[in-house]
């Protein structure tokens, strides 16, 4: 429960003290694990989003997933990185591409991939579907399908753990798509203005994956440098090469840290690139070349990680033992999402209110 | 019982509130420093500080957003929209966002967010100044709509909302700030979904919420002095709503006439004739008659905006209608 400030000074006033923040102790710092053990870990991780996505485009080939359904292949080092310096009580929350965050979180990859087939007992019981994964109990926040419609969202958590001071922090992920959005730059702007009084402990990571859609950033905006365009709202920012896990992890725990200790918004820009297309459905991919895909797939994250295992000396053996393990447990995923039951058709008019608040059936 | 205006009352609720409640905070433009604009939040800010009364730039959407955020996380957010003709500004965050999270996060979050502010037309504001927007949030599933149009229901709602586990849209009739009535002391909160009968009456049901609803006991009055009993009924809540007190209403006078600002088509008198035919068609001795706003975008010349709102002349018209008698 928060503490009540009832001090009546006007806000911005000159002896305001930025203190009201959440702020971690000064030994609160989580260091990068950059050991071999550690990589390996990220490493299978890595294997078993990546196993997980071609298993639920199988299954949207066959019919079996509806919707849409956009995948996070070749993108997996950035939501690996920066989810490494996740701990309670933050919260994390992104757009459509949210797969790999919440996998990633901890869920279930049976239970998400149920909500991919639309089974009752998905991790959202079969009603957001593959936009709209949510796990609460693990941080994970959601899941959105309007482009940037999810941003103030995150912005207003971060007030509220400062606010509440929970010491936590807000991971909020975006597209480059999405930067373009009015709800981007208003809710940048809030941002920035609630973390000048350490009321905005938000993390931006921006993943470029360099096309919103079908439309790449050239195309989409004249300042093509997208951290720039925290500037306006003096909220400062970096770069990171999104394929290179090591290089991602140290950034994140940098910047999650700065973030946790200052109150403040913090923005991270990876470059990464989805390997694949940008729905299940994105079949033709007029607006790249497959000569552009092919030179991406040779910094395909997984097989960059898999080379520095090779050097760090991990064997062989170890990297296809993951493969086998992450293989079978998303067939067991798929196994248990085409097994289970469809909704209870009562589920239908559940939820729409917390309380008994009546919803009309439809007929 | 202290007789206070509505918007006294308004604001005795929510610093009542946030007394009481450390998670309730208010977000909107002006509403601290400047006072708000229509005085709702007056000195709010003195009592509680800018960490709890939150002036915002001029961004809706965003605002309106990082309340739902904020709101998921635990807190009780009050955003004021200065009007609420500016929430098309974030009618994303407020439909796509607010009013389907709880659905789509399969009952893994509430949104329990209170959106306040004048609604409806009448002091010349002119086209994009003037909106009565309870039918456009009344359509929507997972939001709640009321209109109360008294002090005291106003102030009970107030809190109903400010506890209510899901998003509220708080349509307040911005003429009527300055009315007074009676309100209790102590703590009371006014149930959503429940209509008032604001006058017994036999001959004919006048139906109304928010700023009609005086505007109907007034027209009660001139009715009584043509020998025509009329009863009132202040609906108060859009969604949910109360078809019951509706209809027992038209069980006993056989016929109605539903009154309001906004436009006919798709409205909230167009739902409410629907409902009185669903389930009192046996009842009715006459057509149920909707009584509406000029289908223009409002006006800004004083007797233009006026011929665009319904007047006594036509509602007393409509009842006299209903009861086969000479116009």
């Amino acid at each position: 429960m928060a503490t009540t400030q009832s001090q009546g000074k006007r806000r911005r006033a000159a002896s305001t003290p930025a203190k009201n923040g959440s702020k971690g102790s000064p030994n609160s710092k989580t260091e990068p694990r950059l050991g071999s053990d550690a990589l390996v870990s990220l490493y299978q991780k890595m294997v078993e989003i990546r196993l997980f996505e071609d298993a639920a485009q199988r299954g949207f080939r066959q019919g079996k997933v509806g919707g849409y359904m956009h995948v996070y292949s070749g993108q997996e080092a950035v939501a690996t990185g920066f989810l490494d310096t996740f701990r309670e009580p933050d919260y994390a929350i992104t757009a459509y591409r949210d797969h790999a965050h919440v996998l990633l979180l901890g869920s279930d990859p049976k239970a998400v991939m149920a909500e991919l087939y639309g089974k009752g007992t998905g991790l959202v019981q079969g009603k957001g579907g593959s936009m709209h994964l949510f796990d609460v109990s693990n941080g994970f926040y959601g899941g959105y399908g309007i482009v940037g419609g999810h941003i103030p969202l995150g912005v207003g958590m971060a007030f509220a753990q400062a606010y509440q001071k929970t010491g936590g922090i807000t991971q909020l992920y975006l597209g480059d798509g999405a930067i373009h959005n009015g709800a981007f730059h208003e809710a940048a702007n809030l941002s920035g203005l609630w973390g000048r009084d350490g009321l905005n402990p938000c993390l931006f990571i921006l993943e470029n994956n360099q096309y919103g859609m079908g439309t790449s950033v050239e195309r989409a905006t004249a300042n093509t440098d997208l951290g720039k365009k925290f500037e306006s709202y003096a909220i400062e920012h970096t770069k990171v090469d999104g394929m290179d896990l090591e290089a991602v992890l140290k950034v994140a725990h940098d910047a999650a840290d700065r973030v946790r200790e200052t109150g403040k918004p913090f923005a991270v820009e990876a470059l990464t690139y989805r390997i694949m297309p940008h729905g299940a459905a994105d079949f033709l991919e007029k607006y790249r070349t497959k000569e552009e895909v092919r030179k991406w797939r040779e910094r395909d994250p997984i097989g960059l990680l898999e080379k520095r295992l090779e050097d760090e000396g991990v064997e062989e053996s170890t990297i296809a033992d993951i493969r086998t393990a992450a293989k079978a447990k998303m067939d067991e995923a798929v196994k248990f999402a085409e097994e289970s039951p469809e909704p209870d058709i009562a589920e239908l008019l559940t939820d729409v209110y917390t309380d008994d608040a009546p919803v009309q059936a439809a007929g | 019982m202290p007789v206070i205006t509505y918007r006294d009352a308004l604001r005795s609720a929510m610093a009542e509130e946030m007394e009481r409640d450390d998670r309730v905070v208010l977000l909107g433009e002006d509403i601290g420093v400047y006072g708000g604009t229509h005085l709702v939040t007056n000195g709010l800010i003195d009592q509680f500080g800018p960490r709890r009364v939150i002036d915002t730039p001029i961004a809706e959407n965003g605002f309106t957003g990082a309340a739902i955020g904020m709101a998921m996380a635990g807190m009780r957010p009050i955003v004021e929209m200065m009007t609420w003709n500016f929430s098309f500004q974030a009618a994303d965050q407020i439909i796509q966002n607010a009013a389907k999270l709880r659905y789509f996060s399969g009952g893994q979050v509430s949104v329990p967010l209170v959106i306040r502010g004048p609604n409806g037309g009448g002091v010349q504001l002119s086209a994009q100044h003037t909106h009565s927007l309870e039918g456009f949030y009344g359509h929507f599933p997972g939001l709640k709509v009321v209109s109360p149009s008294t002090p005291e229901d106003v102030k009970g709602m107030m809190l109903a909302a400010i506890r209510d586990p899901d998003p509220v849209i708080f349509l307040e009739a911005g003429a009527l700030y300055g009315t007074k009535g009676e309100v209790p002391e102590g703590d009371y909160t006014v149930e959503f979904g429940k209509a008032r009968v604001a006058r017994e009456g036999a001959d004919v049901t006048l139906i109304g919420y928010g700023r009609q609803a005086p505007v109907l006991l007034r027209i009660a009055e001139k009715l009584a002095a043509d020998g025509i009993d009329a009863e009132v009924v202040d609906l108060r809540s859009i969604r949910p709503f109360d078809s019951d007190t509706i209809v027992e209403s038209v069980r006993k006078t056989h016929r109605a006439v539903v009154v309001q600002e906004q436009w006919r088509w798709f409205s909230v008198a167009s739902e409410v004739a629907a409902i009185i035919q669903e389930r009192a068609f046996d009842e009715l001795d006459a057509p149920v008659v909707r009584v509406s706003g000029a289908e223009v975008p409002a006006p800004y010349a004083r007797n233009l905006e006026i011929a665009a709102f319904p007047s006594e002349q036509q509602i007393i018209d409509a009842a006299r209608r209903v009861l086969y008698l000479e116009v």
